[in-house]
């Protein structure tokens, strides 16, 4: 009798049931991370691609369509076509620095030598440090009047105090400026990740090549450099692009001056979007990331599978 | 053997000759911020005093009114307030999403994963302008809270990503054990798999706050009330009043603020690498 009787499942034992099997429960934990994403990115994602079709100010919240028409305005614009340029020349410049340099400094951190870790520790700073506090010293050492870097230069009799550089405020300086201040937030980066990459080659498929002949030279360039290829990729896809995405680095060290020289897309969007309200032509700037996001997505999402044959 | 000696001598110097060059290279500006915070402004802005060292005594003036005039403390307690608050949202929704997403979905969690890592690199300045409506929206335009509601957009991903693959390393015989036991699928989770994965969810806390502190563009858009701001945006921006930059407290307050993501960052950097490059290397 009692059996009978109990085999009527009750409502909470029937839920229990619901809990336990696999996909449901998984569905109901991997749930919240999933609508947070989708209504915090995937909607104002979409919101920014109807913005930029679309004649939408803070002044006028109208969502009129207007179809092409604030793509055809900026691009005729002869200052965004210098800001496309600017942005190329910032992401390509500082990761070529960064990863040259990152090169070098793994190969020397690979050798064991008495204070590796202390060193180590401080190459990590650069990258570890929030960037926009770094920028802010990195200014402070381009300051026009009291910058360090020009009281070297003239104690080593470089330049004179009269015709020393002014560092932010002449446009191809303040651009390589902008550049190295990049390039030496990544490439810390850059250096573990080429030191992960190295130290992961087996040591039997080096000492195999040795015995066959190769060469430092080969040795690096023939076995390393192809090995570790998959993980560089992944670090320079970081690099590209939270560096063709960047504003706080032109924001703080020169507002995308003189007259524009250093001006960013994001920078660019910032100022139209945010600080004069015009939302539509903001969105339509920052969306000219999309492109090269998306070659750079289809790049990483190509290792990834690579990675799991 | 004079000659093979010469050629060591000759390659050591240039070995360290490297190191050095680097160690300068990737150290200096902090060291200039050291320098500055503790230099009197007599000494700061006067050309002909060398610059690397004290021509006057050090002194603590930067730091006494960075704190006693200004809003730094202020800014550390929203920026604390702004980390623990996004932590605590990262963990509840990204620790069951990973476990979920590592063990439960089977094929279309490894899909879905990648999908939510590669929300990570939608960029903060292409959604700023429509989370800046959504943020009007909710009534949190100028308050420190918007970062809470928009903080996780980045943490989330990231940190789903990172405990998949710290949940994936986990020998899934012991949970299964504890089911065949009697456990339901929740007790394998909370009793099982997450006092194992420990060592994962630290990583996530330890990075979750450093990413909200390293945080700039979110912060620079959505307030602008200076007692509303995190750390890095009031040093970045509220220290100058007109064309005056306060060189001195700016330094010092930057220096604060970096010591300790500093420190986390060398601590975890190992997790942090195998994180991102999604376990490449083994």
């Amino acid at each position: 009798m009692v059996a009978i009787a109990d085999s009527v499942p009750k409502p909470a034992a029937r839920f229990r049931f619901i809990l336990d099997r696999r996909d449901v429960f998984g569905s109901i934990l991997v749930a919240p991370a999933i609508l947070y994403v989708l209504l915090l990115v995937g909607v104002p994602f979409l919101m920014a691609v109807y913005y930029s079709l679309s004649a939408y100010t803070i002044y006028d919240p109208s969502w009129r369509f207007v179809g092409l028409s604030n793509f055809v305005d900026i691009v005729e614009n002869p200052e965004f076509r210098h800001t496309l340029y600017n942005t190329f020349i910032f992401t390509f410049g500082s990761q070529f620095l960064g990863l040259v340099l990152g090169k070098f400094g793994a190969l020397l951190l690979l050798r064991p030598f008495p204070g590796r870790k202390i060193v180590r520790a401080l190459i990590i700073l650069p990258w570890a440090v929030p960037i926009a506090l770094a920028t802010v010293a990195w200014q402070w050492m381009f300051d026009s009047l009291y910058s360090v870097i020009n009281w070297t230069l003239i104690a080593l009799g470089i330049v004179s105090r009269s015709d020393a550089p002014n560092w932010l405020g002449n446009p191809h300086l303040a651009m390589l400026s902008v550049i190295v201040v990049n390039a030496w937030r990544f490439f810390p980066f850059a250096i573990v990740i080429f030191l992960a990459g190295i130290t992961a080659v087996p040591q039997d498929v080096l000492d195999a090549a040795t015995v066959d002949g190769a060469g430092f030279w080969r040795r690096n360039y023939q076995i390393i450099m192809p090995m570790i290829l998959p993980i560089v990729a992944i670090g320079l896809i970081f690099g590209i692009v939270f560096t063709f995405t960047d504003l706080s680095i032109v924001f703080l060290m020169t507002m995308g001056g003189p007259v524009g020289a250093t001006s960013v897309l994001a920078f660019s969007g910032f100022q139209t979007g945010i600080n004069s309200g015009d939302v539509s032509h903001g969105a339509a700037i920052s969306l000219f990331m999309l492109p090269v996001l998306f070659v750079v997505v289809v790049v990483m999402l190509r290792f990834i599978r690579r990675r799991e044959i | 053997m004079p000659r093979a000696t010469a050629a060591k001598v000759l390659q050591e110097t240039s070995f360290y000759g490297s190191v050095a060059f680097f160690l300068v290279l990737a150290a200096f500006p902090f060291y200039w911020m050291v320098i500055t915070s503790f230099k009197s402004n007599a000494d700061l802005y006067n050309v002909t005093n060398i610059p690397f060292w004290f021509n006057d005594p050090p002194t603590l003036e930067h730091f006494h009114y960075l704190f006693e005039k200004t809003l730094f403390t202020t800014w550390l307690l929203n920026s604390l307030i702004i980390g623990l608050c996004v932590t605590a949202i990262t963990l509840v929704t990204a620790v069951p999403g990973a476990y979920s997403l590592a063990r439960m979905i089977g094929r279309n969690g490894e899909a879905l994963g990648i999908g939510i890592f590669l929300t990570y690199l939608v960029p903060p300045t292409l959604l700023f302008l429509p989370l800046s409506r959504v943020i009007a929206g909710l009534g949190l335009q100028n308050s420190m809270w918007s970062l809470v509601v928009v903080y996780p957009t980045f943490t989330i991903p990231f940190c789903t990503w990172l405990l998949m693959g710290f949940f994936k390393a986990l020998p899934v015989e012991i949970e299964e054990a504890a089911i065949v036991d009697g456990c339901s699928l929740w007790g394998a989770f909370v009793k099982m798999a997450i006092p194992l994965a420990l060592p994962g969810i630290l990583t996530v806390v330890i990075f979750t706050f450093t990413l909200t502190l390293q945080e700039f563009v979110y912060a620079l858009t959505f307030i602008s009330a200076s007692d509303q701001k995190p750390i890095t945006l009031g040093v970045a921006t509220d220290l100058i009043r007109g064309d005056i930059f306060y060189w001195g407290e700016i330094m010092a307050g930057a220096l604060i603020a970096s010591i300790p993501v500093a420190i986390a960052y060398n601590l975890f950097l190992d997790r942090f690498i195998s994180g991102i490059t999604g376990g490449a290397v083994k």
